[in-house]
């Protein structure tokens, strides 16, 4: 599926939750839990996201010439929010990552559910996945 | 004893004097617990905005037009409002500001700056909000005095042996904080005096969540200042005192420079105005300085012993219901505590547990409440934080300990 497939996918599951708070809450939490393990050895400074008032670890890795990411949260609904940026952004290609408009957060009212304060983190959090995909990219094409 | 004072106070009667708190949140009923962060403002205090911007907006102190005369006897009202309300001696000592934090800049600026230097000392406590720490830290860096830092016991009281062994012939100022936003303590504030006293050192109180619960004397206390906000007060955001007796504003250089606070201007020579004008240049917080003293009276009108009293029992009933929550930790619990609670949940993020209930339309607040050191201290990120305020009801603490519970039961891992 490419970016904005997925994207569209997360809209219609959260257009089933009607806007409800806590259906939404729990949904995300589900959706974290389901998350890979993330990697201890990679759970250090270099891989915190800064401006995230949560912690959030990434990490990403160059596979067959797209990039799988990694991510973990030490809150519930963090996780489940990073994992629906994960499900969007991994297995792309870099250039895709670079270049597609990530706009799902928006139309599932995300900030409703957030707040203005994790918004912020959450841009900082595509930003960093977008550096990973620019480092990556110079791999590919080196 | 204490049904009977919550049965005088008609609580269903106050609460239909805050508008916001009538409406739905999340599809639920408002219950609002966040008000150690901001209370909410009654009706009288809306009105007395209002009835400023309609009625009487001018600026003050140099008109003599009929409304610039109204604005002024009323901004001047609310300064001797203040003064009662803390008993100062005169209002002269009433100095207005922002808030809290900017009445602490005002007196580690101007007074820090003019009489510590390097190796002086200046002594705070494990439990300050950052508004009473890094003011302080900025000061000691441009003059070299050293902060010390009284420690904090496990059940959230100072711990007052240490604190008199960190007190010395070097230090300058004391500044504690009188009620714990956190922890809910309450220090004991005309003891930590007396020893600053006896120390050579000036003493100024961090009252911004002591305002609202306690009654403040400042005579009583012989604290040399004391600062507040109007916001968590009952009153509007954007304004608050510095308390300070006359003799240390005296001698004070003026915080900041321009218009209001001069007697004269050249530019060879300005001399400044006399107290409390020398520290409030520029045009202030008109409208929110009127309002603010409308909400002293709303405070006195219900008197800072019902106040307690109601809190009290809201405190105890809270503590004796959330205890029986699976995992659930408090963190401050001292004898001498306002109504104050913080806590956590074991397997429970706050931050998750702030949006849970936020879905459910309880509002508290999560994190490291501005106490980051204290946070550390307790080795936790953060805490939930259900603060109380009169409006507050039992029914309201019976509907959030179920909503506890039931979050326990679904989401704890
Ligand atoms: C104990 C304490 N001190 C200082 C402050 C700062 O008050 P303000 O933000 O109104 O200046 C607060 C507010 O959270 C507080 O609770």
């Amino acid at each position: 599926m490419t970016i904005q497939e997925k994207q569209d996918e997360i809209i219609d599951e959260f257009g089933m939750l009607e806007g409800d708070m806590e259906m939404s809450i729990n949904y995300l939490m589900e959706l974290g839990e389901r998350l890979d393990t993330y990697p201890e050895h990679l759970r250090d400074e270099d891989h915190i996201v800064k401006g995230c008032q949560s912690k959030v670890w990434l990490n990403a890795e160059l596979k067959e010439n797209t990039v799988e990411f990694q991510a973990d949260s030490n809150t519930a609904i963090t996780k489940g929010l990073v994992s629906l940026l994960i499900r969007v952004m991994s297995g792309q290609k870099p250039d895709d990552i670079l270049n597609q408009v990530i706009y799902f957060p928006s139309r599932i009212g995300m900030s409703r559910f957030i707040g203005t304060q994790r918004s912020n983190g959450f841009s900082a959090m595509i930003k960093q996945m977008k550096m990973y995909a620019l480092a990556l990219n110079s791999k590919i094409k080196a | 004893m204490s049904s009977f004072a919550t049965t005088q106070l008609d609580i269903e009667k106050i609460r239909k004097q805050f508008p916001v708190l009538h409406q739905d949140v999340n599809g639920k009923q408002l219950i609002y617990f966040d008000n150690a962060a901001t209370s909410q403002t009654p009706d009288v205090v809306i009105n007395a905005l209002s009835d400023y911007y309609s009625l009487d907006n001018a600026n003050i102190h140099r008109g003599i037009h009929a409304l610039a005369e109204r604005s002024t006897a009323a901004y001047e009202e609310s300064r001797k409002k203040v003064a009662s309300f803390i008993n100062a001696d005169e209002p002269e000592e009433v100095i207005f500001t922002k808030g809290t934090t900017e009445s602490i800049n005002l007196v580690a600026t101007a007074y820090g700056r003019k009489f510590l230097e390097a190796g002086d000392e200046v002594l705070i406590s494990g439990m300050e909000h950052h508004s009473n720490i890094v003011p302080w830290q900025i000061l000691c860096e441009q003059t070299g005095a050293k902060l010390k830092v009284t420690p904090v016991e496990d059940n959230g009281d100072l711990n007052m042996e240490a604190f008199r062994g960190l007190l010395s012939e070097r230090t300058r100022i004391v500044s504690i904080v009188f009620i714990s936003n956190t922890l809910g303590t309450i220090n004991p504030i005309k003891e930590i005096a007396t020893a600053a006293h006896n120390a050579g050192a000036k003493i100024l109180v961090d009252a911004a969540q002591a305002a609202p619960h306690t009654k403040i004397d400042v005579r009583d206390l012989n604290c040399d200042f004391l600062a507040f906000s109007a916001h968590k007060m009952y009153g509007p955001t954007g304004t608050g005192v510095l308390y300070g007796k006359r003799a240390l504003l005296e001698k004070m250089d003026p915080y900041q420079g321009g218009g209001e606070m001069i007697k004269e201007v050249s530019f060879e020579k300005t001399t400044y105005g006399e107290i409390p004008h020398k520290f409030e240049a520029g045009t202030p917080n008109i409208g929110d300085v009127i309002a603010f003293g409308t909400a002293i009276e709303f405070v006195e009108g219900i008197g800072h012993d019902m106040l307690k009293q109601h809190e009290d029992d809201l405190l105890a009933h809270a503590n004796s219901t959330l205890r029986d929550i699976d995992g659930f930790t408090p963190i401050g619990t001292s004898n001498q505590k306002a109504s104050v609670i913080s806590f956590n949940i074991d397997g429970i993020h706050p931050f998750d547990l702030g949006m849970l209930l936020d879905a459910r339309g309880i509002a508290v607040r999560t994190g490291h409440h501005c106490t980051q050191p204290l946070m550390d201290r307790f080795k936790i990120e953060g805490t939930a934080r259900a603060s109380f305020a009169v409006y507050n009801t039992i029914s309201e603490i019976d509907d959030f300990v179920t909503a506890l519970k039931d979050i326990v039961s679904k989401y704890r891992k």
